[in-house]
């Protein structure tokens, strides 16, 4: 029996910011005097596709049959300008990830994964590797501020060309590969002394601004005889204008990366406070498309925290031709797998939590650059993993659209949304579910 | 029998003229190619790949000679922002001004500038040579990786900032240097490299080797640490 003569103690409270996480990483900070760098997107919960809702069919709306009618998945790139516009089978692609920042092998398994579903993977900040042109039907090859590895034998091998203004995960902010993984190929490629910590260039460093950068693109396209699709890669921020801005400069596809899209290594603060949703930026890019009549015209590429069929169809309802996975493909490669768990408890964290990417100690083989880890990812295995799962998309994908009506995945559209938040409503730019209100639209409840 | 062609950017277009210069192949007869009314026209002569020397008569605009390789391109006026960007090899030769980020990313070949070069001049260069005969502008070989960059005249703020191997010669005056660039001794190995980089842009002889200063990497930046932290 209590004793109720006692004062009663309260339980201790935690607070809720000064949490868990915040203590350590000021211990962290105190410790070292330097902040904390680490891989992967935001971390944080964010208004998400999750927040979104699709009505379906109903009296007023036809579905097509699950497995009798066709629901086309296929996406031209590059229809404004390039002489040879690339077609991919489906309407998701690899984002640019570096030989460097990911092993040989890894590069391959996804260059495997994406021909095998007649997609295309994107070369990174380190030049284009002769495997991963080998093992990828279509490659886009990045532009990017460092222009390691650039040249233009590579650039003439490319399909397209991404120029890469910013990335979600550190718009603002350059590439960084610590010393741990400029190994002497590496290092060759970026012309760069072996095991420093390497910082890249944030801006570009032959032009600045948009009227600028029409010419860039202008000369991109002397280059290689306008002959390849130049997209212009540019984490979201101000989306709205930047990419009204990329159509005034002549880009053929216009690709926005949200705050939850991966990189290989930066601050922690910059990944978690610089940059706004996916889900914010993908409505406001193809409402600058669509104000300037450049909508499908002017392709758009959205990515940032995409995981599954249902992401891919809201993005491209709400305006998308295609979308990027990064995190979610090294994912189906066997990256963070509880396989490895022992492993990742010695390095101090979990199964699911890794982000220390850029410390090249990666257990599964995929973001590493040493060779015994390296040679744990069998690329055969692990490219087949990413066409299975690129496979499960795009039918989750088709499923949604077909319950909506659509012969095309491209046919989706607003319309076909509701939000679950009055967030999301806003962002997204759908009516908050049950209603007919969207925030800053409609003005009524 | 070699080849002359010339070709009128009045009636021309850019186009054009590279289109027809990308066709050469490396054993091209067509050798010689004359084009006049540039008139700060972009992308003139870009990503060329053949051993042709193309002569420009007057001024040039954007990225004049971008992603050269083997051809040598001499322009008898100024050219524009970033001229021969990422060179790869070959020469190319300004006998005017060039505006900013000249040679910016080269890897390989030269580039002479007879009169002066803006900011950023050879910024974050991969192994180009590049002599400017006059002055170059702030921020020039910033983040340079590889190459040198030889100034007759004076260097402006910021010289070499966050430098990695690329090799510094200036002459006159530097407004101030750029983190983690210092001025290092000039041994012989220096004065030879220099002597040869003259020598390449014609000028042996004709420069006193001995008025030069060398600047290079401090290398203090190459690991992150908490002492770094004001450069960052």
């Amino acid at each position: 029996m209590s004793d109720l003569s006692k004062t009663p103690r309260t339980v201790p409270r935690a607070s809720a910011t000064f949490d868990e996480y915040t203590l350590s990483e000021i211990r962290r900070a105190a410790a070292t005097g330097i902040y904390d760098i680490r891989g992967a997107g935001a971390k944080r919960k964010l208004p998400h596709f999750d927040d979104l809702l699709f009505l379906g069919a109903s009296i007023s709306r036809y579905p097509l049959e699950g497995y009798r009618e066709k629901c086309s998945t296929e996406v031209v790139l590059g229809t404004r300008f390039a002489k040879k516009p690339i077609t991919l089978k489906i309407p998701i692609t690899i984002a640019g990830m570096s030989f460097g920042s990911l092993s040989a092998n890894a590069k391959e398994a996804l260059g495997r994964g994406a021909s095998a579903m007649g997609t295309s993977t994107t070369t990174g900040d380190g030049g284009m590797t002769q495997e991963e042109r080998q093992s990828s039907q279509i490659l886009v090859y990045q532009y990017l501020p460092s222009r390691y590895g650039m040249n233009p034998d590579d650039l003439r091998k490319a399909d397209a060309i991404e120029i890469v203004v910013g990335q979600g995960a550190k718009p603002g902010g350059g590439g960084m590969l610590l010393g741990q993984k400029i190994t002497e190929r590496v290092a060759a490629m970026r012309t760069l002394p072996v095991g420093i910590d390497q910082r890249s260039a944030c801006r570009h460093p032959d032009w600045t601004g948009p009227d600028d950068l029409e010419i860039k693109i202008e000369e991109l396209r002397e280059i290689t005889d306008w002959e390849k699709p130049i997209y212009v890669k540019v984490g979201a921020a101000r989306p709205y204008y930047d990419t009204a801005l990329a159509v005034k400069s002549g880009a053929d596809v216009v690709v926005v990366d949200g705050m939850q899209g991966g990189t290989a290594a930066t601050q922690e603060v910059f990944i978690e406070n610089v940059g706004i949703p996916t889900l914010a930026a993908v409505r406001q890019a193809a409402q600058a498309l669509q104000d300037l009549g450049m909508h499908r015209k002017v392709q758009l590429i959205v990515s940032g925290g995409i995981r599954n069929g249902a992401d891919v169809a809201k993005a491209l309802a709400l305006g998308a031709d295609a979308v990027a996975i990064g995190t979610a493909a090294l994912v189906a490669l066997g990256d963070n797998d509880p396989h490895w768990e022992a492993e990742y408890q010695a390095l101090g964290t979990t199964a699911g939590a890794y982000d220390d990417w850029h410390e090249g100690r990666d257990p599964a083989g995929i973001t590493t650059q040493d060779p015994a880890l390296s040679a744990r990812l069998d690329p055969v295995a692990a490219g087949r993993r990413l066409a299975n799962y690129l496979a499960v998309l795009t039918l989750e994908c088709q499923t949604i659209a077909r319950a909506c009506g659509k012969s095309h995945v491209h046919n989706l559209e607003p319309e076909d949304l509701v939000a679950l938040t009055i967030e999301a409503a806003a962002m997204a730019r759908v009516p908050l579910a049950g209603t007919d209100w969207i925030p800053g639209v409609t003005g009524r409840f | 029998m070699s080849g002359h062609h010339a070709i009128d950017l009045a009636t021309g277009s850019v186009r054009e003229l590279n289109a027809a210069l990308h066709a050469l192949g490396p054993d091209t007869n067509e050798t010689l190619w004359r084009v006049s009314n540039p008139r700060g026209l972009h992308a003139v002569a870009a990503g060329v790949d053949a051993p042709v020397t193309i002569e420009i008569d007057g001024p040039v605009g954007y990225y004049c000679g971008g992603m050269n390789k083997h051809a040598s391109i001499v322009i008898n006026g100024n050219a524009g922002v970033g001229l021969a960007q990422n060179i790869m090899s070959g020469f190319v030769h300004v006998k005017g001004d060039a505006s900013q980020s000249a040679g910016a990313t080269g890897c390989g070949g030269m580039i002479v500038i007879d009169g002066n070069a803006s900011a950023r001049c050879g910024i974050s260069m991969k192994g180009v040579d590049i002599v400017v005969k006059g002055s170059v502008g702030h921020m020039s070989a910033f983040m340079g990786q590889a190459g040198s960059l030889v100034v007759l005249g004076d260097a402006g703020e910021a010289l070499g900032d966050s430098l990695y191997e690329a090799r510094l010669f200036v002459r006159g005056t530097v407004a101030s240097l750029g983190a983690d660039c210092i001025e290092k001794a000039m041994r012989d190995e220096h004065r030879a490299l220099l002597a040869a980089k003259l020598e390449a842009a014609g000028l042996a002889g004709s420069v006193d080797i001995g008025e030069f200063k060398r600047y290079g990497s401090a290398r203090t930046l190459y690991h992150f640490h908490v002492d770094n932290v004001s450069s960052y």
